[in-house]
């Protein structure tokens, strides 16, 4: 299946639902800066790669999924836990990436300036997430 | 005080960009990588070179690497549970988390610190 954009669902997204991941994405931004600083950067760089993001996007996916059938006559449908399923295992895919993130960050940042080895890392990120993607087939089986 | 409003729009911000990204996105499989972005992680690390330096967000890097692989097992697990036993993705997503904080504490305890 080719990579596209559909924008009509942003539509579909009330303000409340980009409230609630702007709250968690700010309360948690906080939460790590003020636990490095108190438990240190060893303990504080845990909360990272904190699923703070996850929970509701997969909510939301499951939610819309739901309305779609709802509104062509299905009331009872698995299709929405199925299709959070499957924005579950994209996310697993995802935290691949986000493992070579870090790893470039850990190592990269004593030498290199702060902004280039973020953009390294970034890029490390999308690569490594892409290719994960590109081999799904393999990962549907090991999940399954 | 100003330090913590600034880190929470920074946060609030870079995670809604990519949860949008991830939102307009198609197929969900591709835009279930953006569930794992590192936005908390870009702008915690951005503030935090600017406040302790490099090396203390190099630090920060090494147990997110940990952390990571939490995250991994984390939502593999979710996407099993979801899929074999039909649980709605708030309840899934939720009670798995446990298994998160057990495998990052889990590997700080050990491991790293």
């Amino acid at each position: 299946m080719k990579i596209h954009f559909d924008f009509s669902v942003l539509r579909k997204v009330r303000w409340y639902e980009y409230a609630v991941r702007f709250l968690f994405g700010g309360s948690i931004t906080v939460l790590a800066g003020i636990l490095a600083k108190r438990f240190g950067p060893v303990f504080g760089g845990l909360f990272l790669a904190f699923p703070a993001i996850f929970p509701a996007s997969a909510t939301l996916v499951e939610k819309h999924e739901e309305e779609k059938k709802r509104n062509a006559g299905i009331p009872h449908t698995i299709r929405g836990k199925q299709s959070a399923a499957v924005d579950a295992r994209g996310a697993a895919m995802g935290s691949i990436g986000l493992v070579g993130f870090a790893l470039v960050l850990w190592k990269l940042l004593p030498v290199w300036s702060g902004g280039l080895a973020l953009l390294a890392a970034t890029a490390v990120w999308i690569a490594i997430s892409v290719l994960c993607w590109r081999s799904r087939k393999w990962f549907r089986s090991a999940l399954r | 005080m100003m330090q913590l409003v600034i880190r929470f729009l920074v946060g609030g911000v870079i995670v809604s960009l990519f949860a949008v990204l991830g939102d307009v996105l198609q197929p969900k499989s591709f835009a279930g990588l953006f569930g794992a972005a590192p936005s908390v992680a870009l702008a915690t690390l951005a503030l935090t070179m600017l406040t302790e330096g490099k090396l203390f967000a190099a630090q920060e890097s090494r147990s997110m690497t940990a952390a990571a692989i939490a995250f991994f097992l984390y939502a593999s697990l979710c996407s099993r549970v979801m899929m074999r036993y039909q649980l709605r993705a708030s309840v899934a997503a939720s009670s798995v988390l446990t298994l998160w904080f057990v495998c990052a504490l889990g590997v700080w305890w050990f491991v790293l610190r």
